[in-house]
């Protein structure tokens, strides 16, 4: 049951040597910018960009081809989930109808469809590289110093940092009890009908959130006994300085951000219609 | 010793409360068929982490724990269905502060208490939250995304109701109940 999850691979490359900060307010201000727009062009644009940053990084594709499969079933359920439902709504949004051919009924394939739903996977494709990369190149305690950096308090910014550390922890633990109560005979595959399923799961999740609580109790009390939230400020052991590269980035995302609002809004409409 | 802001005991349940939910949002969602809907035994523990550490440790939970998830098993963050878990942990914290889970009595009428709040919060978490930020941010369909929250909505409703009250209720045990020891 190795699921593997994303996690930081140590590279030496530009993207890596940014401040976590720096990071994170570009990962921010992209999503804004790619869940805001509509904008084809905006959004050719800003996937260029990402592909040009994640060839930067270095980071190779194998190392993350298992989430990238994923992503990609996913995003193939969902626009046939969209045209099932809506086969329309490119002509909705649009406003024109160029038929291709006839299925159906209300079912037919028109140009304004096959575009809409092109933008909808670009918008994904814009926003996974900046994701991914923001995962794989920040460090995990480099991450609750960089929430701090942005203004988030320290307290908050630890409970982030004490989630990263004990996942790996809770996901064994998970591992161990699962695998103690499928020896005792309680089935979670699909062998059993789903009503089971539900009970078994329960058997499986009672022991490991009655043992994180107890791991709550103990962690705090080592935390409490260090001192910890004494002071109204603390340091961090794996903070990164800001650089002047850092400042570049940030400028420089905030002048896409702004451009690309700007454009996709000038018209009065967040879709950049080709069929007008 | 008297602090000001969030007590150790909720920062540690925030963190420990969020590795939980993505770990259990990962492994423990039982699929039910109907493509990209799964039962999702997080929601039963969100609840139970909202009841016993209050409002704002479950909203931090919702947030950090399913921003967290969706980063590092897919990839990406849906900022619209992250939005709901926050807004899931901090309401059924909220008005579930009369429960006192700590006296170690959870009878029938905070069950149903604690029932009618989160099929409530849920109800329009998932039924109008979900299905309309999907509309603002991703313009997708409206009856697709609808349908969709619908039955999100309905099974994680039923799964919060089942679990969810089972894991309070094993959770009070472990607590003495207050007013428990007689005088002989």
């Amino acid at each position: 049951m190795a699921v593997e999850m994303l996690s930081y691979i140590e590279k030496e490359s530009p993207v890596h040597r940014l401040s976590g900060g720096t990071k994170l307010i570009i990962f921010i201000m992209w999503s804004s910018a790619a869940m805001l727009t509509y904008d084809t062009r905006i959004l050719l644009f800003l996937f260029i960009i990402s592909m040009t940053i994640f060839i930067v990084s270095k980071v190779h594709i194998r190392d993350i081809a298992f989430v990238l499969i994923f992503i990609l079933i996913f995003l193939l359920l969902n626009n046939i989930a969209i045209y099932l439902f809506s086969p329309q709504e490119g002509v909705r949004i649009y406003g024109t109808n160029h038929v291709l051919f006839e299925i159906a009924g209300r079912y037919n394939m028109t140009l304004e469809q096959i575009f809409y739903q092109f933008n909808i996977t670009l918008k994904y494709f814009v926003v996974i590289p900046a994701a991914l990369l923001f995962i794989v190149t920040t460090h995990p305690s480099e991450f609750a110093a960089s929430l701090h950096r942005i203004g988030i308090n320290y307290k908050i910014a630890y409970s982030v940092s004490l989630a990263l550390r004990y996942i790996p922890d809770i996901q064994r633990d998970f591992r161990t009890i699962a695998q103690a109560q499928q020896a005792r005979g309680i089935d979670l595959s699909k062998n059993e009908k789903l009503a089971k399923r539900i009970k078994n799961a329960g058997a499986i999740i009672l022991p490991l959130i009655l043992s994180s609580l107890d791991r709550i109790e103990v962690i705090s009390n080592a935390m409490e006994l260090r001192g910890f939230g004494k002071n109204k400020k603390r340091t961090w052991y794996s903070i990164k300085p800001f650089k002047r590269a850092d400042y570049i980035t940030i400028a420089v995302g905030a002048v896409i951000l702004t451009v690309s609002l700007i454009i996709t809004f000038h018209d009065g409409s967040r879709f950049y219609n080709p069929f007008l | 010793m008297k602090r000001n802001g969030l007590s150790i005991k909720t920062i540690v349940a925030i963190g420990i409360g969020s590795a939980v939910f993505v770990i259990l949002g990962r492994f423990a969602a039982i699929p039910t068929g109907i493509p990209n809907t799964t039962i999702e035994t997080a929601y039963a523990f969100l609840a139970l982490m909202s009841v016993v550490f209050g409002p704002i440790a479950g909203g931090l939970i919702g947030l950090i724990g399913h921003a967290l998830k969706d980063a590092v098993f897919y990839g990406s963050i849906w900022w619209s269905w992250v939005f709901v878990s926050v807004f899931i942990g901090f309401f059924i914290g909220l008005f579930t502060r009369k429960i006192d889970i700590e006296s170690g009595i959870f009878a029938s009428r905070q069950i149903i208490q604690f029932n009618v709040v989160q099929a409530g919060v849920q109800a329009i978490g998932w039924f109008l939250i979900a299905p309309a930020l999907d509309i603002l941010i991703y313009a997708e369909p409206a009856n697709k995304v609808f349908v969709q929250g619908a039955f999100a909505g309905i099974a994680n409703i039923i799964t919060t109701g089942i679990l969810g009250t089972i894991l309070i209720a094993s959770y009070t045990k472990t607590k003495s109940q207050s007013g428990s020891l007689t005088k002989e």
